[in-house]
């Protein structure tokens, strides 16, 4: 071997369907008809949910969140692989996942609209809270696979997270983690092209994100982000690796944010129209109907009425949340320990009394 | 004079640091073209250029520590961590070399840096966004923590901290940030670093406080000398570490009672030391017990409850009062 550093050269991207909807049959997963359309329900409920959500922020009756339009492919083919007794560690952007995996609609209302009750994951959901704080949650990912190991169950985890996380630290430990103790976790890196205004270019010094993990030992696939088919078999193959024991894979799926970063961001500021325009031809849910429509599965009179129903499915959610929601101060020192301390017993005391003062329910 | 908001304030400071010195330059997450995620870095790129205005990768634990080393090179970089939450990452680098390096290598590499971020709740934000842990910085060693309240000591204060030989924890009131314009001179203005203010002057009992619960304070100060005649006298810390004894102390020899009002935690909170100090400094003069008035042990709720959280002008009022009727 000469003195040339080594380079990894250009890694190929999955695709299953391709930009324009035609299969690479030999690649086909081989879905059901009623799996493919229950697929294509939850994209659009995805979306249904997401534009409502953005609705309900520009009225005032939501905080600050991440919309995921254009991500809806990426998000679902994660977890569709997943069974009930796999575990899913999302981020803030996951909410079609999360709908997927169990989360009611009502509870993500609350969530992203300031009431704690919204953020515990489901009883019988095995999902990890959301992250804020990007990176943070790899780790314990990690370590929740690692005690599938431990116990020898034959499970595994899929941790979600962006391209701008990869540059945290604790992610690259995570791997590590994970590699070294063969955890069954599948890193989801969702490369949708920026963290707030900083674009892929600027994040990280190559843009192909699945090389991080062949540094750890951990083995690597890009895939097309906005094909769920691709995605479903991408996940699909690593979740059964690591089932199986032969340990974590890495996924990078290429997406797209099509939208604001959340709704406290102005994306005008920093990225020209030019720049999402060609993503709008990508967009997952028009490449899927494309599919299942020449399939024979699905016609343009069903698109429509699925659409209707997911509309009519998220507007019941968000009534209900409109009329279960309360805000409960009074609660706000009930779930910090198992059991409080003598001394935050008297400052709750001390509260409820101001509380009481104030004439705050 | 101009009126600006704390925002624009901020931003004529670091316009005006960098413009007389090149070694001043800003590092953080989205604080090139898009200004910060709070625009408080507006324009600077634009002016000054990739070379000074750095966009760096999504790792708080990156920026402290390059910041530390570029700090090394003679460089005074002004970092920016987009939310105070976030600085936990950044915990490492802040104590093992943002603090020590001047003191572990004998001087002959001082620290001039800045870490700005914003703090503090009340803008309805997601979890981590509403923090006031101030309290983490002033306990280290080797640190200075300063927190303006408006928009005129901001100004002066960043100015101050970018000059200052040492590292500067710089803790910005996003509820402040655009609640208010006041005037701003043109012409460059400092303030010293270290030395709290009295703001109002009064006979009765001092009202401490710093940063955004400034706010209320004063609300609550025109109120107590109005309608319950107290002749409040009110400080602003605008320094918590080194935090000015002297000052604090000689208002209370004056006034024999205080109470002392912030939004970080209780225990081992910013009041905590205050009152220690007072103890030492003026123990003989106090007619009453000092009072503290601060957010609660527990993680800063979740918005549909923060303001419960956070001490409000009929708080202070009823303390004041309170600590007035102690015989
Ligand atoms: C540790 C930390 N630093 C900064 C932030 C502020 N922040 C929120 S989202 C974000 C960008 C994240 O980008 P990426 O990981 O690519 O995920 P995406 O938002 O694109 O889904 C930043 C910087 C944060 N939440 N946590
Ligand atoms: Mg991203």
């Amino acid at each position: 071997m000469d003195t040339t550093p080594i380079d990894l050269g250009h890694i190929e991207v999955l695709q299953i369907l391709d930009e324009h909807a035609q299969l690479d049959e030999a690649l086909d997963p081989g879905y059901a008809p009623e799996q493919l359309l229950r697929m294509h329900r939850g994209l659009v409920l995805t979306r249904a949910f997401d534009q409502r959500m953005l609705t309900m922020q520009r009225q005032g009756e939501m905080g600050t969140f991440a919309p995921n339009l254009g991500q809806e492919a990426c998000q679902l083919g994660q977890v569709i692989p997943l069974t009930r007794d796999d575990w899913y560690s999302p981020s803030y952007r996951s909410f079609g996942a999360q709908i997927w995996r169990g989360w009611s609609m009502e509870r993500l209302f609350k969530l992203w609209s300031g009431y704690h009750e919204g953020f515990p994951p489901p009883p019988d959901v095995n999902d990890l809270p959301f992250s804020i704080v990007i990176g943070s949650h790899v780790l314990p990912a990690v370590g929740v696979a690692m005690g599938m190991r431990y116990r020898n169950e034959p499970h595994c985890m899929v941790v979600n997270y962006g391209d701008g996380a990869s540059s945290q630290g604790a992610v690259s430990e995570a791997m590590n983690f994970a590699a070294v103790n063969k955890a069954p976790v599948v890193f989801v890196c969702e490369n949708n092209g920026w963290a707030i205004s900083t674009p892929l270019g600027k994040q990280s010094a190559t843009s192909n994100l699945a090389v991080r993990g062949i540094g750890f030992g951990v083995p690597t696939i890009r895939v097309d982000g906005n094909d769920i088919l691709a995605m479903t078999t991408a996940v699909e193959q690593a979740a059964n690796r690591a089932r199986n024991g032969e340990g974590p894979m890495l996924i990078e799926a290429i997406t797209y944010r099509m939208s604001l970063h959340t709704t406290a961001d102005d994306p005008t500021v920093y990225r020209s129209q030019e720049l999402v325009d060609p993503w709008e031809a990508r967009c997952p849910i028009v490449r899927f109907e494309t599919y299942l429509q020449r399939k024979g599965i699905l016609d343009a009179e069903d698109a429509e009425r699925v659409r209707a129903e997911c509309d009519a499915e998220v507007i019941a959610a968000r009534d209900r949340f409109r009329t279960d929601a309360v805000a409960r101060p009074r609660e706000i020192f009930d779930h910090i320990y198992g059991e409080l301390p003598a001394e935050l017993e008297a400052q709750k005391q001390a509260y409820l009394d101001r509380l009481d003062r104030k004439g705050v329910e | 004079m101009p009126q600006r908001t704390m925002v624009e304030a901020l931003n004529l400071a670091l316009d005006e640091s960098m413009d007389r010195d090149d070694a001043v330059c800003i590092m953080g997450e989205d604080v090139g073209i898009n200004g910060g995620v709070f625009r408080v870095t507006k324009g600077l790129h634009e002016k000054y250029g990739e070379r000074r205005v750095m966009d760096t990768p999504l790792a708080e634990c990156g920026i402290i520590g390059t910041a530390v080393g570029m700090a090394i090179n003679g460089l005074k970089p002004v970092t920016e961590i987009q939310f105070s939450g976030f600085t936990m990452q950044a915990f490492d680098q802040i104590e093992q070399n943002m603090a020590r390096l001047h003191n572990r290598t004998m001087g002959r590499f001082p620290m001039r840096m800045v870490l700005r971020t914003p703090y503090g709740g009340g803008i309805r934000a997601v979890e981590h966004h509403s923090e006031s842990r101030e309290t983490y910085w002033a306990h280290t060693p080797g640190l200075k923590v300063v927190i303006p309240s408006g928009p005129r000591n901001a100004r002066a204060l960043l100015a101050a901290a970018i000059d200052d030989p040492d590292p500067v924890i710089f803790y910005e009131p996003k509820a402040v940030y655009r609640a208010f314009r006041e005037d701003v001179p043109e012409e460059r203005e400092t303030m010293p670093i270290g030395t709290s203010q009295v703001v109002r002057e009064g006979k009765d009992l001092t009202l401490i406080s710093y940063g955004a619960m400034m706010r209320p304070a004063r609300e609550a100060v025109e109120d107590l000398v109005d309608e319950h005649g107290i002749d409040v006298e009110l400080i602003d810390l605008l320094t918590i570490s080194p935090m000015d004894s002297e000052t604090l102390c000689k208002s209370v020899a004056k006034t024999g009672r205080c109470v002392i009002v912030h939004e970080g935690h209780r225990t081992c909170g910013i009041a905590s030391e205050i009152i220690a100090r007072i103890n030492e400094g003026a123990f003989e003069y106090l007619e009453a017990p000092i009072k503290r008035l601060t957010g609660y042990d527990i993680p800063f709720p979740y918005f549909q409850t923060e303001q419960y959280f956070l001490p409000d002008a009929d708080d202070i009022i009823e303390s004041v009062r309170e600590t007035m009727a102690w015989e």
